[in-house]
């Protein structure tokens, strides 16, 4: 699946930001320039290294903008699958390396948020649960608002990562309205908190990334590609216990 | 040609800047034994997660201390396989990106094919052709090499490989993983003829190797000099560890004598982790000096995982035309004797 798509953003900073994201089956890439935002986005399970740096090359090209013009990378930092965070990390750690460019992390549960109402501009009013499926039977999950004039949304729930049947418990006493997106909405115990509307097929975009990061830029949150780490959010210690050999 | 080299199939991050003309410009390494010990083996995924927090530091360290800028490189070679694929991920994801970052090719190198040409890194290099034994954790292969990227596979294990023999024997002794270095150094207190174990598959022709027998029978011996603890005293422990090396070493010996013969090559060459072990150098010299033959290996810090063989071995390669398109191919698994000739080299 391929889909290109342009749209006018109401920024019209004079930067020039690539942003990236690899922390599901989709592959995505997308330039912000002078807050004109242009994405590719394709369904690319299991070839993301194959994928990511030529989409990069035919966004440029398409955009006629070199590395040279660029102010920042972005890229999806987490939550998400382990090694797609990696290759996303490692092909900016390199491009930003090697082109001495500042980086900006940004939520994929944000980005999703973000992305949803971007397409769906009337469900704003409602408040979005997001969750993508970290296997394990647990989900990767926050909870965000819209926050009118600004792109970047508020985080209602801190991001954790959570089985679905505490998700949804600590959901049980929510009495507005409420829509959930991601894929971890195939859970029946997710399901059965009955949202407004459920969009499961949502993936985190670097169209949107790249929205939420031409923000993130301006608010001075721009770090050293040294510094830039992936979310995990499942850290070493959860998984200590099931791969220890000798105790 | 000045080639950066990066290196991340296992638990290792190995970063070098290698020049065609003034050799070795720098080179390091960062370890992650410390963080893989408690588990007795490596995680893949803590492996991942280490290579992505040190590739970009080790990065800048080495080219400092090369004295190189970006505008002196000329190629990036990075490890493409074989090995833990979300390792080679990180390494090959970085190093592919840096190259279109600086508008220079880029060429994914083959782990083992550098392992065998570590011992070129040295002052007094082999002359192609060779006899080469490759011998690490995931490896134990004889290749005739009669050039870069010209591979015959003359034998191979059937079942584990020598290092990861060495590993599970050290499990065996209670000893810390890597087992390797450990069973050498305990094997220097053992006496020997207390024990003496098979030679696998020494009788049969051919040059296959296959040591899960002696792991076996490693497994009943340590079970039935076991103590109260589940262990034998320190002094048998020592012993079963000579026992076992002389064991692996003499296997070794026997088998590229015999590679020598069938190929009627003068050279061998060892490479791989496992070429580190002292005992093993030295027996395969003496053996092998006595039949004419001479016997080559890299310095014992490029026996193990390296950036300085990948930089020099992907050098070669780039030197030759070869280049990788921006999309990334790594592979858990790689024949060896797949891999493309490197015609300017022969």
């Amino acid at each position: 699946m391929v889909a290109n798509f342009i749209s006018l953003g109401p920024t019209s900073f004079m930067t020039h930001i690539l942003a990236i994201d690899t922390s599901t089956d989709a592959c995505s890439v997308a330039l912000s320039a002078n807050g004109t935002v242009t994405g590719l986005f394709e369904l690319a399970a299991k070839s993301h290294t194959q994928r990511l740096l030529p989409m990069v090359e035919e966004l440029l090209h398409q955009c006629h903008c070199g590395l040279e013009n660029l102010d920042a990378i972005a890229f999806g930092r987490g939550p998400g699958s382990f090694t797609g965070l990696r290759i996303g990390l490692g092909v900016v750690q390199g491009l930003a390396f090697a082109r001495r460019l500042p980086v900006i992390p940004v939520s994929t549960l944000a980005a999703m948020a973000a992305g949803y109402w971007r397409r769906n501009p009337d469900a704003a009013v409602r408040p979005v649960l997001t969750s993508l499926d970290a296997r394990m039977n647990e989900v990767y999950w926050s909870v965000y608002r819209a926050c009118s004039g600004q792109q970047t949304p508020e985080q209602v729930i801190e991001e954790q990562v959570i089985s679905p049947a505490s998700a949804a418990s600590a959901m049980n006493d929510w009495e507005e309205a409420f829509d959930g997106i991601g894929q971890g909405w195939h859970y029946d115990e997710l399901r059965s908190l009955d949202p407004h509307t459920i969009e499961q097929a949502c993936y985190p975009a670097a169209e949107d990334i790249a929205r939420l990061a031409v923000e993130a830029f301006t608010r001075g949150e721009a770090v050293p590609v040294q510094e830039a780490r992936p979310v995990y959010l499942r850290d070493t210690v959860s998984w200590k216990k099931r791969t220890r050999i000798r105790s | 040609m000045r080639v950066l080299g990066i290196e991340t199939s296992c638990d290792e991050t190995g970063i070098a800047v290698y020049d065609s003309d003034k050799g070795l410009l720098g080179h390091a390494l960062y370890s992650q034994i410390d963080v893989h010990a408690e588990y007795g083996g490596v995680v893949p995924e803590l492996a991942s997660r280490d290579h992505v927090r040190k590739i970009l530091p080790l990065i800048e360290e080495v080219m400092a201390a090369a004295g190189t800028e970006p505008e002196a490189l000329d190629g990036i070679a990075y490890t493409a396989g074989p090995g833990l694929i979300g390792a080679l991920m990180v390494g090959a994801s970085v190093g592919r990106a840096l190259a279109y970052g600086w508008n220079i090719p880029a060429l994914g190198v083959h782990h083992m094919e550098g392992h065998l040409l570590a011992p070129m890194l040295e002052p007094e290099p082999p002359a192609f052709p060779f006899v080469a034994l490759l011998v690490s954790g995931g490896h134990t292969q004889l290749v005739e090499v009669l050039g870069i990227g010209e591979y015959t596979l003359l034998g191979e294990s059937l079942d584990d490989a020598v290092g990861e023999a060495f590993d599970k024997a050290a499990k065996m002794l209670d000893l810390d993983y890597p087992g390797g270095p450990q069973i050498a150094k305990l094997a220097q207190q053992g006496r020997a003829g207390r024990f003496t174990f098979p030679r696998p598959m020494v009788d049969r022709p051919g040059l296959d190797f296959s040591f899960s027998g002696l792991k076996t029978h490693t497994l009943n011996t340590v079970a039935e000099h076991a103590g109260p603890d589940g262990l034998p005293d320190q002094q048998t422990c020592a012993d079963i560890a000579l026992a076992f090396e002389s064991a692996v070493v003499s296997t070794l010996v026997i088998k590229c004598r015999r590679a020598l013969e069938q190929t009627g090559l003068r050279t061998l060459v060892i490479a791989g982790g496992v070429s580190a072990n002292v005992h093993l150098r030295s027996e395969l010299t003496s053996a092998l000096t006595k039949i004419g033959a001479g016997v080559f290996y890299a310095r014992h810090e490029f026996c193990t995982d390296n950036g300085a063989m990948i930089a020099y071995a992907g050098c070669q390669r780039l030197l030759a035309g070869q280049s990788e398109p921006l999309g990334v191919t790594v592979r858990a698994r790689w024949p060896l004797d797949s891999l493309p000739e490197c015609k300017v080299n022969k």
